[in-house]
């Protein structure tokens, strides 16, 4: 009996894992593929990858994508986690309140945040990159709060207040108690920002000025003359990367666990 | 002492004082010029008729519509959900960072291109309808259908309600199911009366994060609608991009908002606070 259900859990597992990670194969499988039309398999090739490093459009793209993630992410944290602890000082009312009015980008549709920030950003500032990041700073920042919130109701503030009273400087304390109660949250509050701001369209869309081009934007302007392959290859390549990464940051941290 | 306390708390709080200055500038204020263009006409004259335009036949068929898609595919990913987040219970794969890193992985690709890959999976001579042929399976037509949008929108938002209800059900205190055990109660009794009802918290979160997004994407139906079949969000993009009408876009997207805060106010009375935890 036990046996049985351990097939048909595997089974499942099985199910969704190739659900998830069909599509991510075929562009892999397409990265390599000779033929420029996406139906027909014309032979292995790794010519797509040379040519992507011959293509400064899609690399410049590419480096845009990793600025705006890493800088919307870092200053996320830099606004959301000091925020994260001024919230939870507050009284129940407030908090309740700057709690909602966290939820509100989370709980918005996309397509509303951006265009209400496009409609901002049109009277007060030019559509650049600079809006672009601003816009995803603010998407990201509920996130960072979120995923601290939990960690800083789980410690106990007396310890931060007790350093303070035996004379320790409030940067010591920060460094010394604070922030590794803290980093756990922190860690995972920027790997998510970094994430959906690498992954967004519809925001970036709305909020971008003329010739500031993400790879999420570039692709959406390529669907109708069709992707170009080098794009499958620059994603392989991404795909890959991360998940070698991640396989030894998760590799580590399961072994700490033990 | 007692003096002194509050004397950290009260300068705790001016620590969230920037994120304060950014909510006002940047979540509030934006609101507030959205809901001015929608409640104006282009002279600037005050009107609901940027709002009522939402209740036009054609855009009512795209509410429908979307609304369709949207519950529809929440369903399928709470059904999906379920079965794997208690498969990966039963085996043990409680790693939280081992299940956080197969869920969030394919989110590493980006998602328009992810999409594309189904078109080419779902399309009438695509890769699905290829490998049927090999059992002798007459060919599936599900290209540009409602069909292929629910698949799209289905495996896009599916780790939002898989994370969230495996958060909540692996925080279940493994001595209460024993308990149950003991008295005698067997795996669907367990799973009715105390996993469901433990892991509701989860399935809210699930819910919110799937039904929004889902109901007013564009990109997806776009690509696996063939460009025919109109969600609410496809309207709206058209108004700012092609048709140029800013505050009739402004309005459908006010009445949008308010649509899924009334919706969301039914999903989430229960939702009882402490545990915001739950979607991480």
């Amino acid at each position: 009996m036990k046996r049985f259900k351990d097939i048909i859990s595997g089974i499942y597992i099985g199910f969704i894992a190739v659900l998830l990670y069909a599509p991510i194969l075929v562009l892999i499988v397409e990265s390599f593929n000779s033929s420029r039309s996406r139906v027909t398999w014309g032979g292995f090739t790794l010519s797509w990858y040379v040519k992507l490093f011959n293509n400064n459009q899609i690399l410049e793209a590419f480096i845009t994508t990793v600025l705006l993630a890493f800088g919307s992410a870092a200053i996320a944290i830099l606004i959301g986690v000091p925020g994260a602890l001024g919230i939870h000082a507050m009284g129940r009312k407030r908090y309740k309140t700057m709690m909602a009015l966290t939820n509100i980008p989370m709980l918005n549709a996309d397509i509303v945040t951006g265009i209400a920030l496009m409609l901002w950003f049109v009277h007060f500032i030019p559509l650049s990159f600079g809006s672009v990041l601003l816009a995803h700073i603010s998407f990201n920042i509920p996130y960072v709060i979120l995923s601290v919130m939990p960690r800083i109701q789980q410690m106990n503030v007396s310890i931060y207040e007790a350093t303070r009273d035996l004379g320790a400087g409030p940067v010591y304390a920060f460094f010394h108690v604070l922030l590794p109660e803290l980093l756990p949250g922190i860690l995972s509050g920027f790997f998510m920002a970094f994430t959906l701001s690498m992954d967004d369209f519809v925001i970036t869309y709305f909020t971008k000025g003329a010739g500031v081009n993400t790879l999420s934007t570039m692709i959406y302007g390529q669907i109708k003359k069709g992707i170009k392959p080098e794009m499958y290859a620059l994603s392989t390549l991404i795909f890959v990367l991360v998940s070698l990464l991640l396989s030894i940051g998760t590799g580590i941290s399961a072994k700490k666990e033990h | 002492m007692n003096e002194a306390k509050s004397n950290f708390t009260s300068r705790r709080i001016l620590l969230a004082s920037p994120y304060i200055v950014w909510v006002a500038g940047f979540t509030i204020l934006p609101l507030i010029i959205i809901i001015h263009y929608a409640f104006t006409d282009a002279g600037g004259a005050f009107t609901f008729s940027n709002l009522g335009l939402i209740f036009s036949p054609i855009h009512l068929k795209a509410v429908m519509f979307s609304l369709e898609i949207a519950i529809s595919s929440t369903v399928a990913c709470i059904l999906l959900s379920y079965p794997m987040v208690m498969a990966m219970r039963h085996l043990g794969l409680g790693k939280r960072t081992f299940s956080l890193f197969i869920l969030i992985l394919p989110m590493w690709m980006n998602f328009i291109l992810r999409i594309l890959a189904w078109q080419m999976i779902l399309s009438n001579n695509g890769i699905l309808n290829m490998i049927l042929s090999w059992f002798s399976i007459a060919p599936l037509k599900i290209a540009n259908t409602g069909t292929s949008i629910m698949i799209g929108v289905v495996y896009d938002y599916l780790p939002y309600m898989m994370l969230p209800i495996y958060t909540a059900i692996m925080d279940i205190n493994e001595d209460l199911i024993e308990a149950a055990r003991d008295l005698g109660a067997g795996s669907l009794t367990i799973f009715l009366k105390i996993i469901l009802p433990l892991s509701l918290p989860g399935l809210l979160s699930g819910i919110v994060m799937v039904f929004v997004p889902s109901m007013t994407s564009f990109v997806i139906s776009d690509i696996l609608g063939g460009g025919k079949l109109q969600l609410i969000g496809n309207v709206i993009e058209q108004e700012f991009t092609t048709a140029n009408n800013w505050h009739a876009g402004s309005g459908l997207s006010v009445a949008l908002m308010i649509f899924v805060l009334i919706s969301m106010a039914f999903t989430t009375k229960e939702h009882k606070e402490g545990r915001e935890s739950v979607i991480w």
